[in-house]
């Protein structure tokens, strides 16, 4: 079965390349609507998953995934604020922050309740050494938990530091540079609450 | 070629022109995706069955594409089928998404899919292609499988951690601890574990083709 036009003309080709381009195009098209819905609540699932880590479910009867605010941070970032409302009321937000490791960035997701108490902290990503730096992380120990309740006079704020820079927080063997970037993560989370308490906890 | 000989394309898919211990083809995922058993073997099959698609959509349209616009044609279908595995794994297949997600579309950069392509899909019927996709595919898993379960129990002291999460709870025994974690050697899960535990398995496989009294095949002397 072989065409019997001529193959030597560059039309011929630009034609055939052109009907698999469109023919796979259309393939893919028809892929993307045909899961469009189903990826779009996987997605919607997950972000509640995770934000459920750091805002528990009992201070919140909204979605706080559909209830969001953009603000800019002190370096310029646009920062996603997850609300959880009880009765109009907001309870708690929830948010990312950013510090650097010993390789390059790590993320945050940090929920913060309406007095400006940790609800949780979870990395949500790093390229900390494994076996070393990932201790960050809640598969690997609860390093991350003891975070929550702290606020940001408690411990007082020249405390906000690992052991080693005589601060409360303990450092990894052979590890010190993630947790203190850590650390100073979770503390620029709590001085950005701070910062914008009133626009982060008013009713609208 | 009048019949496929389909124990050829099975012997030489799996062992004797293996993609990553023969052919030398696919180093980035080998070197990236092998830091346990279970993210080789992940990778692995999701490239098997790219390879597999892959393979019988160009033997099949084998005799529309001309020469002059095979390699546009074979990356548009490859990358077509990677984007369709990705696209229907995060809709229906999610748990598995979750963990195979980041491996996807580094299947496009894999050169073996497209090896196979130029050299044996292009050339054959439909059935033989579909084979060699899948035993190509097949033998690339248990190449990276592998090195992998080497690297992780070198490195971390577990072998086929978190295969549960890829292939469901009822593969919870396959997780095993062989050493204490604290007696791994962190540098087989990094970088240059991955260069070190793949040429000590190109070598060793050679090492017994020369026992088995057979002559070593030379990367690249087999096309491509």
């Amino acid at each position: 079965m072989t065409l019997h036009f001529n193959k030597e003309s560059t039309y011929t080709h630009a034609i055939i390349l052109g009907i698999f381009c469109l023919g796979f195009g259309v393939f893919l098209a028809l892929t993307e609507w045909i899961t469009h819905d189903s990826v779009l609540a996987r997605a919607m699932e997950d972000r509640q998953n995770s934000l459920s880590q750091v805002m528990p479910a009992e201070i919140h009867d909204n979605n706080p995934v559909l209830d969001t605010l953009t603000i800019q941070d002190g370096e310029g970032r646009d920062i996603t604020v997850y609300r959880a409302r009880k009765a109009g009321l907001v309870t708690g937000v929830a948010y990312e922050t950013f510090g650097s490791g010993y390789a390059g960035q790590m993320k945050y997701m940090i929920g913060v309740d309406a007095n400006g108490y940790l609800l949780g902290v979870r990395v949500l990503s790093h390229k900390e050494t494994p076996g070393l730096g990932d201790k960050i992380e809640i598969k690997k120990g609860d390093w991350i938990l003891q975070f929550t309740g702290l606020s940001i006079g408690n411990p007082p704020i020249e405390k906000w530091k690992v052991k080693k820079d005589g601060g409360q927080f303990d450092q990894f063997t052979g590890a010190t540079i993630t947790p203190r970037g850590a650390v100073k993560a979770i503390l620029n989370g709590l001085q950005f609450f701070d910062a914008h308490r009133a626009q982060l906890l008013e009713v609208n | 070629m009048a019949t496929a000989n389909y124990n050829r394309i099975i012997r030489d898919g799996l062992w004797d022109n293996n993609g990553v211990l023969v052919m030398l083809l696919g180093m980035c995922p080998t070197m990236a995706m092998t830091t346990s058993a279970t993210n080789g073997l992940g990778m692995g099959l999701a490239t098997a069955v790219v390879m597999a698609a892959s393979n019988l959509m160009v033997a099949a349209f084998r005799n529309y594409i001309t020469q002059e616009v095979r390699i546009p044609v074979y990356i548009l279908i490859v990358a077509a089928n990677v984007t369709f595995v990705d696209l229907t794994m995060n809709a229906w297949m999610h748990e598995l998404y979750k963990v195979l997600g980041l491996f996807i579309p580094l299947i496009v950069s894999n050169c073996l899919p497209l090896a196979r392509l130029e050299s044996f899909a292009s050339k054959e019927p439909v059935m033989p292609a579909l084979m060699d996709g899948i035993f190509m595919g097949l033998g690339f898993t248990l190449a990276l499988t592998l090195i992998g379960a080497i690297r992780e129990i070198t490195g971390s002291g577990t072998l086929f951690a978190d295969a549960s999460l890829l292939l469901g709870p009822a593969f919870t025994f396959m997780e095993l601890r062989i050493m204490p974690a604290d007696m791994g050697v962190l540098m087989m899960i990094l970088p240059p574990g991955g260069f070190l535990v793949t040429g000590l398995v190109v070598v060793g496989k050679r090492l017994l083709d020369l026992r088995a009294g057979k002559s070593i095949q030379m990367a690249g002397a087999h096309s491509v």
